[in-house]
């Protein structure tokens, strides 16, 4: 077997396993993931409670099940938005070159000189600690690699001869663009695409750990992590799990993105 | 070599400007009145009035910006709203502690990671190679708080080896302030060696497959004398500029792991100061880490010659 493809299987199995339980959890969770329920606080995972329960006594795997949901759906979103901001600068910056370029790309310069983490924290003291304020903060901190990446292989696609022919036939900018130069910039973007979803995945689980993400109730693993530090001595499978669920998904979306990789990207085949 | 240190310099200058207009426009993009935000909810409207004008808030943007920039570059960066220290004392001091656990971290993981990523892509495709490009993505999957809350589980509360909670500064006890540092500095060490040993391998393998390899294979070198003296400095050029993003992106804070072992580094100071709401605070600490940033960067390119000096004949 190709190692490209055993890790197709590698990482798709963990990943199909999150995803699956995030839907799942979407309809149906074993418990009311927010029910507090304090005569069975902390207890050991168990017949009842698979993985336990928390120092409110809510049960942990329907908390893990409905955290995965709001983890992908921020994700997913999060990428969603930096792909389409991406893919408009990008692509207008390199296809239009000259000021235009110049102006996209300094400001994009300038938000790259900032660790994306600080990034998205420094957004979210503008945006506010919320669904839609993280999901706006984690975007503009991950659109400016999305343009690098987009605007560098527009720049070498717009010199091809089949480009040319597409502005000596008449076509507008605007449907060359769409037509020919977005569909064979998508490789690289879908390389990209896969493990910013996996960063994504760990900034968000890292903010809710640190108190700015999703605020609680809600479940998010990064704040169950959280939540769980003072009791962990007591009730170790409260720092275990979702942890290892953080873990275990970021595995599955590296394993997988690397896959993608060898796919699209020949050179890096074998490395 | 000067021209490519001087271009280097003059490149830098324009990122420079757009960093503090940056910086300073997220001040005045956060819902509200800065002079409010000063003061808080209760101050009066004389108070707001005199407050305002004393900040040039009555001028114009512009040139609000270039009194604020003026003061930045005379190290002014204004004073914490909540205790009203200096915001540069504050920010230098909590950098001084972030900055010795992250070198220490970062050393650390290069002396580790660097001969494993060379080592697996001389064993390319065998066993050696496939245990430590598993070990490095394994690594790489574990956040560090988790693995940090896990470190501290085992060798804090279990066994007991490691103290759980505070912190010493090694300026003040040597010895006492090394062992606080272990548990953070195992945890960002593990972390960073997942990444370096794909980057060192990646290299390595592409400088492999060039022909002076070869040719200094068929001269009959030893394995060890064309790895380490033929490929090792080719192939530590990426690595290299790999390792000053790291660098950079870690001093500035490493706000999870500092949570986990309780450290008051900068990291966290950005945090306490977004949820305090104290916004001049979090504006100084923005743009020192973005500086620093750009200045680890600016000082990694201009050592890169030193192990491919190539670059500067571009």
């Amino acid at each position: 077997m190709k190692r490209h493809q055993r890790n197709y299987i590698l990482g798709g199995a963990p990943l199909a396993c999150f995803l699956g339980a995030a839907l799942i959890g979407r309809f149906w969770t074993p418990f009311n993931p927010m029910r507090i329920d304090l005569r069975s606080k902390l207890q050991p995972p168990g017949a009842a409670h698979w993985l336990g329960t928390d120092e409110f006594g809510r049960d942990l795997l329907s908390r893990l099940m409905a955290a995965a949901g709001t983890s992908v759906s921020i994700s997913l979103t999060t990428v969603f938005f930096a792909l389409l901001a991406g893919l408009t600068l990008g692509v207008i910056a390199g296809y239009a070159r000259g000021w235009t370029d110049r102006v996209v790309m300094s400001l994009n310069d300038a938000l790259l000189a900032f660790p994306s983490m600080l990034l998205a924290l420094a957004l979210l003291s503008i945006t506010g600690a919320n669904m839609y304020g993280i999901i706006l903060a984690l975007g503009m901190a991950y659109t400016p690699s999305m343009v690098r990446v987009v605007r560098g292989s527009v720049l070498s696609l717009r010199e091809r001869e089949f480009i040319d022919a597409s502005r000596i036939m008449g076509n507008s900018a605007a449907y060359t663009m769409l037509r020919h130069i977005l569909p064979n910039c998508l490789g690289p973007v879908i390389v990209l695409a896969t493990s910013m979803f996996g960063s994504v995945l760990l900034t968000e689980s890292a903010l809710s750990f640190l108190g700015l993400g999703v605020p609680p109730p809600a479940p998010t693993w990064g704040n169950m992590l959280a939540s769980a530090r003072p009791h962990i001595a007591e009730a170790m499978w409260l720092g275990i799990f979702p942890g290892l669920c953080i873990s275990l998904s970021l595995l599955g979306i590296n394993l997988f993105g690397d896959a993608i990789r060898d796919r699209f990207d020949p050179r890096m085949r074998g490395l | 070599m000067l021209k490519f240190a001087f271009t280097r310099l003059l490149s830098a200058i324009p990122t420079l400007f757009i960093v503090s207009v940056a910086v300073f426009g997220l001040i005045r993009l956060i819902p509200g009145d800065p002079a409010s935000l000063m003061l808080g909810d209760l101050a009066d409207a004389d108070a707001l009035a005199a407050a305002r004008k004393a900040m040039g808030l009555d001028r114009p943007v512009p040139v609000q910006f270039a009194i604020w920039l003026g003061d930045v570059v005379q190290g002014d960066l204004g004073r914490s709203v909540l205790n009203g220290q200096p915001v540069l004392d504050l920010v230098l001091h909590r950098f001084a502690t972030s900055a010795q656990m992250v070198l220490i971290a970062v050393g650390l993981s290069v002396l580790v990671a660097v001969p494993l990523g060379m080592a697996a892509a001389w064993r390319q495709n065998g066993g050696l190679d496939l245990a430590i490009v598993s070990m490095s993505t394994l690594l790489l999957s574990v956040p560090t708080f988790w693995l940090g809350l896990m470190i501290l589980l085992v060798f804090g509360l279990k066994l007991g080896w490691l103290p759980v909670l505070g912190y010493v500064s090694i300026a003040d006890n040597p010895v006492a302030g090394l062992i606080y540092l272990v548990m953070p500095v195992l945890t960002l060490v593990l972390h960073e060696v997942g990444i370096i040993v794909r980057m060192a391998r990646a290299s390595t393998l592409d400088v492999l497959r060039l022909d002076y390899i070869t040719h200094a294979r068929a001269k009959g070198m030893s394995e060890s004398a064309v790895l380490l003296h033929h490929a090792a400095r080719n192939a530590f050029g990426p690595t290299w500029t790999l390792i000053g993003l790291i660098l950079g992106n870690l001093l500035g804070g490493v706000a999870v792991v500092e949570t986990v072992f309780t450290i008051p580094g900068l990291g966290r100071l950005i945090v306490d100061s977004i949820y305090a709401r104290d916004y001049v605070v979090v504006q100084g600490c923005l743009l020192f880490v973005a500086l620093t940033y750009l200045l680890v960067n600016l000082v990694v390119d201009l050592l890169y010659p030193l192990f491919d000096p190539r670059v500067t004949a571009e």
